[in-house]
């Protein structure tokens, strides 16, 4: 017969907080990028590791339609090497792989760890999907959900897991409002009201590459994460 | 048996199946997967050779010492004549690990390496489970044909309750493949699945892993 199992007692060893390398200091951070196509992921992702990577010990995960597409774009965006990028297959599901079954994730972030000892901060990339995809918290720490302007101003209001619960909300292409007819205090609005006070940055890349916001976002948490 | 099985052989574990298509993805690409028919034929001819390997390497390795869980991952090396399948079926026996370990606590699991094959884990896992050897055969079997015909459902857009047909009508083969593999280690191979999982290996614009 199997052991009891007393659940009363049970402690999520992948859960924030406990998860520790073999020396017992904490891994690294692992933030999720999620939000639908072409809001601008790849960019951020690319953008964080040019702003990053000179302090922290970096690498990131893709998951995209066809495995090389966003590995090749941050090859050349990112001058990140290529053993620092892992791609994942998704099976035609990019939002399981990173909610319902996460393991070839885990898998990518289990090697890039091994292959780098010293890793303090793990960027996964979601393939693109809808409103309603987010990331299980045993891939990641932290997540930050990203829209652009330019799918229009209604998505705040629209909600979703990604919209209401992501940890930090991105609002990408703010250099396009007047050329799509967005209002960005609407946006700015709508999402302070679904979002019950977690913070959401109104971006351009195009406008500051160095996505200089967000990467203060991520050393806040990198800096809270060391502190635990 | 108990619910366990159930659960070892349910889709929704978390064990990386669903990014894995058994080499219906590269069948699809070289139009020998079209239709419910040919489906069929494909999920029979599979369970009839890596799923019987894997239903006996699955049976012997329920209950099994560490030295004889060792010999067995060999075995299943030896049966596994494609190095792309054998990458696949260590990714899947490490992906049941990680859960498994969870799921059902047990000394058993230390026996194993880091990467085993997927039926040597599996087997594991039934015993760590309270199941027999004919269970951890039965989850074998069905294993092998109920994740490829979940990926042809999604890359061929099939209808999926004829595809759920498809997968139930498979059942007599199941068990008659779960009820021979117990207490024999079965050596079928398919060089028909062999080159398709190598061809399939070295693609780029794959959406499974295998």
């Amino acid at each position: 017969m199997p052991p009891d199992h007393n659940l009363d007692d049970y402690v999520d060893p992948y859960a924030p907080g406990h998860r520790h390398s073999a020396d017992g200091k904490p891994g690294p951070l692992r933030v999720g990028l999620g939000g639908p196509v072409g809001s601008g992921k790849t960019a951020l992702a690319a953008a964080l590791c040019r702003t990053l990577g000179a302090e922290y010990d970096l690498a990131v995960v893709t998951n995209d339609i066809y495995t090389t597409e966003d590995a090749d774009f941050l090859r050349r965006n990112a001058v990140l090497p290529d053993d620092r990028i892992e791609a994942v297959q998704t099976g035609c599901c990019p939002h399981t792989a990173i909610r319902d079954d996460i393991t070839a994730n885990l898998d990518a972030v289990e090697l890039l760890e091994s292959r780098h000892p010293g890793l303090e901060l793990v960027l996964v990339e979601s393939g693109g999907d809808n409103l309603t995809a987010s990331f299980s918290y045993g891939l990641v720490d932290a997540q930050i959900f990203v829209i652009d302007v330019a799918g229009g101003d209604k998505v705040p209001r629209k909600g979703g897991p990604g919209v209401t619960a992501a940890d930090l909300l991105v609002v990408n292409k703010t250099d396009l409002a007047p050329m799509v007819g967005a209002d960005l205090d609407v946006m700015r609005r709508d999402s302070a009201a679904v979002r019950n006070g977690k913070p959401t940055h109104l971006i351009s890349l195009r406008e500051d590459p160095s996505a200089a916001t967000v990467a203060e976002w991520v050393r806040e948490q990198i800096r809270a994460r060391v502190l635990v | 048996m108990t619910s366990a099985l159930l659960t070892l052989a349910d889709s929704r574990l978390p064990a990386g199946g669903h990014t894995h298509s058994g080499g219906v993805e590269q069948a699809i690409a070289a139009g020998i997967v079209h239709d419910p028919g040919s489906l069929a034929t494909f999920l029979r001819r599979r369970l009839a050779t890596s799923g019987l390997v894997a239903a006996g390497l699955a049976a012997a390795a329920c209950g099994a010492a560490a030295e004889r869980l060792a010999a067995l991952d060999d075995e299943a090396d030896a049966r596994t004549p494609s190095p792309a399948s054998r990458t696949a079926s260590r990714q899947q026996g490490r992906g049941l690990v990680r859960v498994g370990r969870r799921a059902w606590p047990s000394p058993l699991w230390d026996a194993l390496t880091d990467r085993p094959h997927h039926p040597i884990a599996l087997g594991v896992a039934a015993g760590a489970g309270g199941l027999a050897p004919r269970d951890a055969a039965s989850a074998a079997a069905y294993l092998s044909i109920s994740g490829p015909a979940t990926a042809a459902q999604r890359l061929l857009a099939m209808d999926p309750l004829t595809v759920a047909a498809v997968t139930a009508r498979l059942s007599p083969d199941v068990d008659d493949v779960a009820e021979r593999a117990v207490g024999e280690l079965p050596a079928a191979t398919d060089p028909l699945l062999d080159l398709l999982a190598e061809v399939h290996a070295a693609r780029k614009d794959r959406f499974f892993a295998s």
